[in-house]
């Protein structure tokens, strides 16, 4: 049985304009001990879907899914006091904004002593013991020291290891990370994301990684899920999706990674993520795409192969047409 | 935090001379003349005028009355009053507990309503708590302090005679002073029915007073919520799988004190300032009557001495206040400068 599995969850946020669908159906599971990657352009929904999961979205969110479940336990109908004891312990969320996301008037000490006590049956004494070994865990030099620092007096590299030793304090079986290493400098990146990675093979977590770094992807992950505009376009092995994407979208994403460009420009994407007000009719990504069809703009695509495309690409990169849509529709310029 | 310390101190040196001089020169400038209005209605001869005015100095150049009254007061010497020529310091002495007793009930009113008020607002936002309580609080501030002070005497004291008009206790009790709080020593005498008749007395120059305090700390601390609920760390606090009440009462709370503390430390002067109406519509002998008797008067002394008395107690309330903020907020406290 998969440690996550979440069938079918929408995000709607209420606006002015109406209701705005930020999440569209969207299915993920994940396996004990497994590193999945989700990828997308900002506005994807990436960071929305994990922060329903969490049950951390404001009131303003309608969640709806038909299965949202960890380790066999449904968390859509269970009561709010018992889904907080499923949040920090069970599963544990890191943010972007490392340093506005520890609260400034707690020492280090504090707030990691705090998560323990509500979740673990240690004494103060033992708490304390555990914070220095998890922070020397997280590769921060004179942990007894740090405990009684207060998060100003850290840089944005060692909050974030601060918030990884805090979370994974509870043994969690999953832990999401919501871009990680966005906010921290490129050479603290790549430290960041090793940590995490060896975090997630010592102790067997599992890990969903958010970004829209697709070099960080092909780094650490197994698996992969692209988003575009709240929906899942494309799910597979990494290895897989690096060699043969087969969403036209994947397939201008992996075009722009710096070393992967063929020319002296890099290539990038043309227009924007829709947002509320501008969203197509048909595929979403169809104003977007070089490949589209007259049908992209009528007929949503369903997801066939792990792809979300009228027309999937082959081995060589090339669209293919397996429904047969472009003998009856004449390709759109 | 000490260098933190003695740098708010010494700001307050430039704030203290200038009060001084304010203090020395508002009463001068305003119409009317101390000597005549002493020598009442049957006026006093040019002989006596000039006997007068030299035995109070006004004869002498300005500048050097002002450098005599700074020199004096900072040897503690206030001066004594034209009219009942007390000591300025003993006639201050003897009303302040009366002021501070009531400015102390008035802000502990606008604190434990208006605190929990604004937490409660900011949580429930766009519920009919919140939009009834952002009314009250505005209409509670834009209120005039002697109107509704004297809408209050016509409710509880008039139609309901609940409670007594004026004055600070029923003239039935007599006992020593020990603290000057009417009702810690009516406690203290122990007689029956004197704390009652104390409270009673307080409870509506109190509510007079503390109203527009409350409504600011009301809407202060729900603004303050409002930004500090939406932070990055609120959010981590509930991914931790804090209980709510941990999350909004410690986490977002600790941080919107610090806008709130400073917004309540204004207060003091608000309500010092409040306590010449409220004490002039309740007859409540303290510092504020005292204050406005001495405007009508031009008791020149204790106009200046009393609006210095009453100035440091703002700078040291003010004082205390940023040193408090240095406490809650550890970003302060130790950085040096």
């Amino acid at each position: 049985m998969a440690l996550l599995e979440i069938k079918n969850l929408t995000v709607e946020f209420s606006t002015a304009h109406g209701p705005f669908r930020a999440v569209d159906n969207i299915d993920l599971t994940v396996d004990a001990g497994e590193l999945v990657a989700i990828v997308g352009e900002s506005g994807s929904g990436k960071s929305v879907s994990m922060l329903a999961l969490m049950g951390l979205l404001p009131w303003t969110a309608k969640v709806t899914a038909d299965r949202m479940a960890l380790d066999g336990k449904e968390l859509t109908d269970m009561p709010q006091n018992q889904r907080r004891r499923v949040a920090g312990k069970d599963m544990a969320m890191i943010f972007q904004e490392p340093m506005t996301s520890l609260n400034p008037c707690f020492t280090i000490g504090f707030q990691m002593n705090e998560i323990m006590a509500r979740h673990l049956s240690l004494t103060r004494h033992e708490r304390d013991k555990r914070a220095v070994e998890l922070l020397s865990m997280v590769g921060i030099p004179s942990p007894e020291s740090r405990l009684r620092a207060f998060p100003h007096q850290l840089s944005g590299g060692m909050s974030q290891r601060v918030m990884i030793a805090m979370m994974i304090s509870c043994n969690p079986r999953l832990l999401i990370a919501d871009e990680p290493t966005t906010a921290l400098d490129v050479t603290i990146q790549a430290q960041i994301l090793e940590l995490l990675a060896s975090l997630q093979q010592d102790t067997g977590m599992a890990l969903v990684l958010i970004t829209h770094d697709m070099g960080v992807v092909a780094e650490v992950a197994q698996r992969v899920v692209v988003q575009y505009a709240g929906q899942q376009v494309e799910a597979r092995e990494v290895i897989d999706l690096f060699d043969t994407p087969k969403h036209p979208y994947t397939q201008a994403l992996l075009a722009a990674l710096p070393e992967r460009a063929k020319t002296q420009q890099l290539p990038s994407i043309p227009g924007v993520v829709p947002g509320q007000l501008d969203r197509p009719d048909g595929c979403l990504f169809n104003p977007r795409c070089q490949y589209t069809v007259e049908a992209c703009k009528r007929i949503p695509p369903g997801i066939q192969n792990g792809v979300r495309c009228h027309t999937p690409l082959d081995a060589k990169g090339n669209p293919t047409d397996p429904n047969g849509l472009r003998q009856d529709m004449k390709v759109s310029s | 935090m000490f260098q933190y310390f003695l740098n708010k101190l010494s700001t307050t040196i430039p704030t203290f001379l200038g009060i001084t001089l304010i203090a020395f020169a508002f009463i001068r400038v305003l119409p009317g003349d101390p000597i005549m209005l002493l020598g009442g209605e049957r006026g006093v001869t040019p002989e006596r005028y000039q006997e007068l005015a030299t035995q109070f100095g006004f004869d002498r150049p300005i500048y050097i009355q002002y450098k005599d009254f700074l020199l004096n007061i900072l040897s503690g010497d206030f001066g004594q009053s034209f009219v009942t020529k007390q000591p300025v310091i003993d006639e201050f002495l003897a009303r302040f507990p009366a002021t501070v007793e009531l400015s102390f009930a008035a802000m502990f009113l606008a604190i434990l309503l208006g605190l929990p008020a604004g937490i409660v607002a900011a949580v429930k936002r766009g519920s009919w708590f919140d939009h009834t309580l952002m009314g009250l609080s505005l209409t509670g501030y834009s209120m005039p302090v002697f109107w509704l002070g004297l809408l209050l005497i016509i409710l509880f004291s008039s139609i309901l005679g609940w409670t007594p008009v004026s004055g600070r206790i029923s003239l039935m009790y007599y006992f020593d002073i020990h603290t000057g709080f009417m009702t810690i020593d009516a406690l203290i005498s122990g007689q029956k029915g004197a704390f009652r008749s104390a409270l009673s007395h307080l409870i509506l120059p109190a509510i007079t007073l503390g109203t527009i305090p409350m409504a600011v700390i009301a809407r202060q601390t729900r603004s303050a919520m409002l930004e500090v609920l939406s932070e990055d760390y609120v959010r981590t606090a509930r991914a931790k799988g804090l209980s709510t009440f941990r999350i909004i009462g410690l986490h977002a709370f600790r941080n919107a004190l610090i806008t709130v503390i400073t917004v309540i430390g204004l207060q003091v002067g608000v309500l010092l300032a409040g306590a010449i109406l409220t004490e002039t519509i309740f007859a409540w002998p303290g510092i504020g009557k005292w204050m406005l008797d001495s405007i009508f008067r031009r008791d020149y002394q204790v106009v200046q001495g009393g609006l210095i008395l009453i100035s440091s107690i703002v700078i040291v309330v003010n004082l205390t206040i940023d040193l408090l903020y240095g406490l809650i907020n550890p970003r302060i406290r130790q950085t040096r400068g």
